[in-house]
């Protein structure tokens, strides 16, 4: 633990309230926010999948004839009898994956978010998680950084139809070292797992020390006015809000919750109490997603003031990724305002 | 067990279909009476299964895509000893093991039933897990084989036709894949519903070896289940052309009894009519066995 700065807002406040001591959590974490340190989350997949078939010979690659999108092309030619080129047939790929998870297999289902789970949600539901078949589902090009190829191929919705799904855990990994160890974990783990992955680089967060747990939401740094919760490419910008705050005298925790369900309610109620405030940020809806999550568990256990960082009901364009992200209001800035606005609500 | 043994069978199965319908008071009678005798052959002479060891690690496996004929599932498990017969009559009752489509995992409400080898209802599902078992088991040169009932109405999914692609690529000469031919559906007869026909050439086309019997004769069951395992290097196609409500005079041929349970004066008349067949059955056993 490593203490970065003391910020007191006025000095007569020291006495009468706690001694504002704002924590960077770990050396564990990379924090120069370096924008040339960036890595693809798609990659980190790619390679974790060759490294967790070495350990476990039961793992399978099913391709919806998007291998090297996907960065699958390492694993079908280093295990070509462990990968299945299914061609264009999602629905098949889904349910046919549950096949040979009931024999002991644990395969993996590789396609874009919206076709997979997009167009084969029935099978996912039947198949898969009625079933409780140890299948994991990868949907690729996630979100509104997909890009130029536009609405049809941007999923903003995946969030919310897989987190609705008993026994399915859902995980947002935030970078490239975090979306392998996500990889590994999700191939140890027994039973349906959803995770979702970004087309765009992303700046490097977390390291190989970095600690990971499904299901365990990583404090990166401790703050005391507001919480800012993020998953996947979104933390980058938490971050970097983060920083900003902090020279306007706001102290910003930051979560990254990579684990949407199930989510981690210790840590969001520890903060809740904490801060009293809380932002949430994902690049998916706001209907369904992280956000609603978060308030569904604070509107029943501890009423918060919160705000959602998210697409407004709408569906996205085309555009460079991080170009509409700022057009769609998800930006640094916007997480700043999001973060002014929940203050205000809160010392009402 | 020999055909009239087998014949026996598949009507003692068709009086349990009777009574569990009749208890459950819904549910799907007339294509799980047309498919009694493909399933008694599969349960009691053709498939590895051992009841006693549901899921040991070699057996041959059965995926009942077409999966609202639950209760043949449930009849031929339960008379083949994988659970108690008496169990039958909590199908589609709370928290019963029987769910009115078969649940192949455990959940905090019902445990899974003994012999169910997939979840099924939302039609092409079944099919599609077949053939992702056959491929994985035919990649691993493994000796056990998988066997599918699918419907013919079913085959308007599109899905079925992917994983059938599928099939063929991956040369699954382990999957036998039964084709319910019945010739109804919810809403009438598939060809009127959706110009649906040639399927023995669809099949051939999708990479399939197609065979076309009387799935209500068992002589003719029997000598298709022997030949086709002489076959190697496609995925086999068995049209099964079957009598919806088979056993039942006033249910044969009558799609109104697609997705409907019988009263107790139909019960009566159903059962009567059964194990009259069933005398007759018993004393062809007994001129054979003299």
């Amino acid at each position: 633990m490593k203490k970065v700065s003391a910020v007191t807002k006025e000095k007569s406040d020291t006495k009468s309230k706690p001694k504002r001591v704002i924590r960077r959590i770990s050396t564990s974490y990379i924090t120069t926010l370096d924008q040339k340190k960036q890595g693809a989350i798609r990659a980190g997949f790619g390679e974790a999948l060759v490294e967790a078939t070495k350990k476990d010979n039961n793992i399978r690659v099913l391709s919806a004839d998007l291998t090297d999108s996907l960065k699958l092309t390492e694993f079908k030619n280093t295990y070509p009898k462990k990968f299945y080129q299914m061609g264009i047939c999602e629905q098949n790929m889904m349910s046919a994956a549950a096949g040979m998870a009931h024999i002991g297999k644990i395969p993996f289902v590789c396609s874009y978010a919206v076709f997979s789970p997009g167009r084969n949600w029935d099978q996912l539901r039947v198949s898969v998680c009625y079933s409780n078949h140890n299948v994991k589902i990868i949907g690729g090009h996630a979100g509104l950084t997909t890009g130029p190829d536009g609405a049809t191929h941007q999923a903003l919705e995946d969030i919310a139809i897989t987190r609705v799904l008993p026994n399915l855990s859902v995980v947002v990994p935030c970078d490239e070292e975090e979306s392998r160890k996500a990889t590994i974990a999700i191939a140890q783990k027994e039973g349906p797992c959803y995770l979702r992955l970004s087309r765009e680089k992303s700046l490097n967060i977390t390291n190989k020390k970095s600690p990971f747990k499904l299901g365990e939401a990583n404090v990166l740094d401790e703050g005391l006015d507001v919480t800012i919760i993020a998953c996947g490419i979104m933390l980058q910008f938490a971050l970097r809000a983060r920083e900003q705050l902090k020279k306007e005298g706001i102290s910003a925790a930051v979560i990254n919750m990579h684990t949407i369900k199930p989510l981690d309610v210790k840590t969001l109620l520890k903060y809740a109490k904490k801060t009293n405030a809380i932002v949430s940020c994902e690049e998916h809806q706001k209907i369904g997603g992280l956000g609603s999550a978060i308030s569904e568990v604070l509107s029943q256990q501890y009423p918060t003031p919160l705000e959602i960082i998210g697409v407004e009901n709408s569906f996205g364009e085309s555009g460079s990724g991080y170009e509409l992200l700022e057009a769609y209001k998800l930006g640094e800035k916007d997480i700043i305002n999001a973060v002014k606005k929940v203050l205000k609500r809160k010392n009402k | 067990m020999n055909i009239v043994e087998l014949q026996i069978q598949a009507n003692e199965i068709r009086q349990s279909i009777i009574d569990m319908l009749y208890h459950a008071k819904s549910g799907h009678t007339a294509g799980a009476l047309g498919m009694a005798d493909i399933m008694t052959y599969l349960y009691f002479k053709e498939m590895k299964v051992n009841p006693k060891k549901p899921k040991l690690a070699t057996r041959d496996l059965f995926f009942l895509s077409n999966g609202h004929t639950a209760p043949i599932l449930y009849a031929t498990l339960a008379h083949r000893g994988f659970f108690p017969i008496d169990e039958l009559k909590t199908l589609r009752k709370l928290h019963s093991r029987l769910q009115g489509h078969p649940s192949v995992a455990s959940h905090n409400s019902h445990d899974s039933l003994p012999g169910v080898e997939n979840s099924g209802g939302p039609l092409g599902q079944g099919v599609s897990q077949a053939v992702g078992a056959s491929a994985e088991l035919k990649r691993s040169n493994s000796k056990r084989r998988v066997f599918c009932f699918v419907g013919d109405g079913e085959l308007q999914e599109g899905m079925c036709w992917e994983s059938f692609m599928f099939a063929h690529k991956e040369q699954t000469d382990n999957l036998v894949v039964i084709v319910d031919k019945n010739d109804i559906q919810i809403d009438g007869n598939p060809k009127e519903v959706l110009a649906f026909d040639n399927v023995h050439n669809k099949f051939t086309s999708f990479g399939f070896k197609v065979v076309d019997f009387d799935g209500n004769d068992m002589n003719q069951i029997h000598h298709v289940f022997e030949e086709i395992k002489k076959l190697s290097g496609k995925p086999i196609c068995l049209l099964a052309k079957t009598t919806p409500g088979k056993g039942v005079s006033f249910m044969e041929g009558d799609y109104h009894w697609h997705g409907k349970a019988p009263n107790e004066e139909e019960r009566k008349l159903a059962l009567d009519e059964l194990e009259s067949q069933r005398i007759l059955l018993e004393g062809k056993s007994e001129v054979k066995e003299k």
